[in-house]
């Protein structure tokens, strides 16, 4: 693999192994000095054209872990109408001599486009586009979930585990690389949100999909992933007021506790606490979300040191 | 100017013909006629000169990506005489200077006959009516007039619009796009937008428009002309409309009747357009409507960009395509060697109709003795590996790389030949 | 291609013991030791010097003083290297500092393997100090490395292929050298 720019370019072998690998970078992040010398001379160039702190710092951790340089080039609403294209950005860093981009883009397909251009031999790491895809959230997901529900040290796929991923569909990245990546790994994954974020063809997508969460609740669910709602989706006449989400969509206490601790909680993050999550659901012992960060760091050493530790043929 | 005889030729009723052109004008048809250039018709159509009424030629102000010169040669080698320069220019075609300056660069070319088309609102801004009435007064004598690229949104003002333009017999072609629909949209609504996390554009955006326009052309009693229909809906809203006897016409362009949205793959820019490529059902309905007449002619809807629009991520990119070069194989591969229409129907939804509909004298006229000798060859036999090389400006053409079926190989405009085996004649001085 | 067996199964079986007692007479004991094994084989082999000392000194806690080092992560050739895969590390105890480390692999070559091992070895910490075991030293150092405890000195061409075989991996257990 050169790249990683969707989930659909990883086979069912290759996501395991990047999730093996990923168990022992855990390991290395538990020992008294937490970094590796396997990217020593390395440059990974976070290009980020939207913001987003949480992922860079983890690309970034994770990078120097392995102990590769980092540079950091963030440029939000960059265009071609405005400044610098994205074709000059690559071009300039490139002449520099950068071996990996994670790249980070409001436009969907831009770490695709940079890929299937010539303007740089290096590596693409998609560190999430638009509304297209986060791989690396999704590989990191699947840690969280395998290490919660089968132990720190298994190996296996995800076979017949049940995942209800809620909310916003229409416009997330996680949905879209969760529901690629789980199903591959043999996970059963279904969909709950109001119609307007959900669209009819999501069926193509998933197994099961619901327009009522109390309905899909109750299909005994392993994992249950709450999506952030933007508030922009309440006045683009979505979903009528927050309100009305919380009450419909959100994952409240009384819906927590009808789940009688059964389920698996998760959560991208930034959470919106009492809009689409409950606070006290969010830091109870059936949560996972700061575990998820924590994987963040290993999934994300892990998919570096494949793609890079190896002279490219 | 020396005298033309085409031998052999295959006309579109079948008959088997020599032709003999001499000043500018078709003189006789017949047997073993003489000439003082003798072209070889042994398997050729001889058809009227094709008449695109949606092209962009991109002068004034984007001459960077095509100019009215280089748009006209791409015609001529596409097997056109006559084109219609759409109003999107900067600035905008919405007044009597612009247009005459389109129409005198036209002429200055030579290759073909260059129909200005004018803004139906001033900028295309969609609020005010440009200066139709004047237009249609100067040199340029503009009767097709359009915001194309951006819909005339507003009902009020369409309805002014066609109201106004009935007085000298205009007629309004409506680039169908509800824009509240379509905010960010950038291909085709459904799983394959999805799965690509881009803004489904749906096709009632489209449909709605034009049952909104139908409605009012009835109203008004005037002439509305839907351009470049793509969806199954809007062809059974303009079927309805005409069996309801509305005077409306429609177009689709050659890449909706070959190309679906699947040709986007992982974020080809070269695929993007509007309206979208569409789903096979929507390329299945709009070629069978242009074989029962729903739809009236093809238009290329001709797009040129240079490079560095379409080198760059997909939300960046610019819609559009060309076409001028390969709309004739594509209307033939898709409609005619499918056996959906015969000879006689490809001439009349290439030539005679857009001429009639453009109000444009002395093209897509019947080839007979006393017609202007605005004429094309087209072998069908001809297989080309379509490539970048171009006579256009620019080289966003999708189908390259592609094999179609079919190749203009001579254009004769005025009763001079503008291509000749398929090579641009390069013309010197002013239509000389 | 000929094949020479230089170690049998019995040869293997009496130089582990042997090891195990250097071991425990250059610690003056078993306080402090830590065995790791370097993977694949010399985690094997770790085990059994680790079982070999326990049997002869009874406050000898396998939990305690057992484990194993990968070193992939740390190899100076990863970039002409295919993915190799990687293995758990597991270091029984949460500090190493005044422990005895004893790394422990199946053959003792150009050395860099053990270079990555002390490598990897000190993002645990800082051991007191750290020696080395090896089945079999076949020479041709390309660094200032040696080894502490030898089961066998078997001087080669570089051209020559060295297998070892133990009955956990393998049918059989011997050290043969293949030309």
């Amino acid at each position: 693999m050169k790249h990683l720019l969707s989930i659909d370019d990883v086979s069912k072998d290759e996501a395991l192994a990047i999730l093996n690998l990923a168990t022992e970078m855990r390991e290395v992040n538990t020992r008294e000095v937490r970094k590796l010398p396997a990217l020593n001379g390395k440059v990974v160039a976070n290009l980020f054209f939207e913001d987003s702190t949480r992922t860079r710092i983890s690309f970034e951790i994770a990078a120097k872990r392995l102990s590769a340089d980092v540079v950091n080039f963030t440029a939000k609403g960059s265009s071609v109408s405005k400044g610098e294209s994205l074709k000059d950005t690559v071009l300039t860093l490139e002449a520099m001599g950068v071996d990996a981009f994670v790249v980070r883009h409001h436009h969907s397909g831009a770490p695709q486009k940079i890929a299937a251009s010539n303007w740089s031999k290096a590596t693409i790491i998609n560190g999430g586009d638009g509304t297209h895809e986060h791989p690396t959230q999704a590989l990191l997901d699947a840690l969280t979930m395998r290490v919660r529900l089968k132990g720190a040290s298994d190996s296996g796929d995800l076979a017949g585990v049940r995942v209800l991923i809620v909310g916003d569909i229409l416009h997330s990245r996680v949905a879209r690389s969760n529901a690629l990546l789980l199903r591959k790994l043999g996970a059963i994954v279904a969909f709950a949100g109001p119609s307007t974020l959900l669209p009819r063809t999501a069926t193509t997508l998933v197994d099961e999909v619901y327009f009522n969460l109390d309905e899909a609740l109750e299909n005994s669910f392993d994992v249950v992933m709450m999506l952030r709602v933007q508030s922009e989706r309440m006045n683009s006449s979505f979903v009528p007021n927050s309100v009305e989400y919380t009450a419909l969509f959100g994952l409240t206490d009384e819906r927590f506790e009808n789940l009688g601790g059964k389920a698996l909680i998760m959560h991208p993050g930034p959470m919106n606490r009492g809009l689409e999550i409950a606070s006290k659901v969010a830091d109870s012992d059936s949560s996972a979300i700061s575990e998820q960060v924590s994987n963040g760091v290993a999934v994300r050493m892990a998919v570096l040191y494949r793609l890079l530790a190896q002279e490219s043929k | 100017m020396k005298s033309i005889v085409i031998k052999n030729a295959t006309l579109a009723n079948g008959s088997v013909t020599d032709v003999l052109i001499d000043q500018g004008v078709v003189q006789q048809l017949g047997g073993s006629l003489k000439g003082d250039r003798v072209i070889k018709g042994d398997g050729l159509m001889l058809l009227a000169g094709f008449v695109d009424l949606h092209t962009h030629l991109r002068e004034p102000g984007f001459e960077a990506s095509e100019t009215v010169l280089t748009g006209s040669k791409a015609a001529a080698v596409g097997g056109y005489t006559a084109i219609h320069a759409m109003a999107n220019t900067n600035p905008v075609a919405d007044n009597a200077a612009v247009v005459e300056q389109v129409h005198r660069l036209g002429v200055d070319a030579g290759y073909v006959e260059v129909r200005p088309i004018g803004a139906v609102t001033q900028g295309l801004e969609g609020n005010q009516l440009a200066d139709l009435g004047l237009m249609n007064k100067s040199k340029a004598g503009v009767t097709v007039f359009s915001d194309d690229g951006k819909c005339v949104s507003d009902a009020l003002v369409m309805r002014r619009a066609l109201e106004y333009v009935k007085s000298f017999g205009g007629v309004i072609a409506q680039h169908a796009q509800e824009p509240s629909l379509t905010k960010n949209s950038t291909m085709n609504e459904g799983a394959k937008a999805l799965k690509l996390g881009l803004t489904g554009w749906p096709a009632v955006a489209e449909a709605g428009i034009i049952a909104r326009d139908v409605l009012l052309a009835e109203a008004t009693g005037s002439r509305l002309h839907i351009c470049h229909l793509s969806t199954a809906e809007a062809v059974d809203v303009v079927r309805w409309a005409k069996k309801r006897g509305i005077n409306v016409t429609a177009e689709v362009t050659p890449h909706h009747l070959l190309l679906t949205e699947d040709a986007i793959g992982e974020y080809n820019t070269v695929y993007k357009v509007n309206p979208p490529l569409r789903t096979n059902t929507d390329v299945e309905a709009v070629r069978a409507a242009v074989a029962d007449g729903t739809i009236d002619i093809v238009a290329t809807d001709h797009a040129p960009h240079a490079a560095e629009s379409k080198d760059c991520e997909w939300g960046e990119a610019a819609f559009g395509m060309t076409g001028l070069e390969t709309a004739a194989a594509v209307v033939y591969t898709t409609l005619v060697k499918t056996g959906l229409i015969d000879w006689e129907k490809f001439q009349f939804i290439m030539s005679t109709k857009p001429a009639e509909i453009g109000g444009i004298a002395g093209h897509g006229r019947p080839i007979e003795a006393g017609s202007p000798a605005n004429l094309v060859l087209f072998d069908p036999k001809h297989e080309v590996i379509v490539s970048g090389n171009t006579h256009s400006k620019s080289q966003n053409s999708p189908y390259i790389g592609m094999t179609l079926t079919g190749k203009v190989t001579h254009t004769i405009y005025n009763g001079r030949l503008t291509v000749t085996d398929g090579r641009l004649v390069e013309l010197e001085g002013n239509n000389a | 291609m000929t094949a020479r067996t230089v170690l049998d199964a019995q040869d293997i079986d009496r130089a582990i013991v042997r090891i195990s007692h250097e071991i425990v007479e250059a610690n003056h004991g078993t306080d402090n030791l830590l065995i790791l094994g370097i993977p694949t084989r010399g985690v094997y082999l770790a085990n059994r010097i680790a079982q070999a000392i326990a049997k002869n000194n009874p406050g000898f806690e396998l939990e305690h003083s057992l484990g194993r080092l990968d070193v992939t992560m740390f190899r100076d050739d990863l970039k002409s290297q295919p993915n190799r895969a990687i293995s758990p590390t597991q270091i029984p105890v949460s500090d190493i500092t005044d422990r005895t480390v004893v790394l422990v692999d199946d053959v003792l070559f150009s050395g860099r393997t053990i270079r990555a091992a002390l490598d990897a070895l000190v993002t645990h910490g800082r051991p007191k100090a750290v020696r080395l075991a090896v089945l079999v030293d076949r020479g041709h150092r390309e660094l200032p490395i040696r080894a502490d405890y030898v089961g066998k000195n078997l001087p080669t061409s570089v051209t020559e292929r060295i297998s070892v075989k133990l009955t956990e991996t393998d049918e059989e257990q011997s050290v043969v050298i293949t030309q």
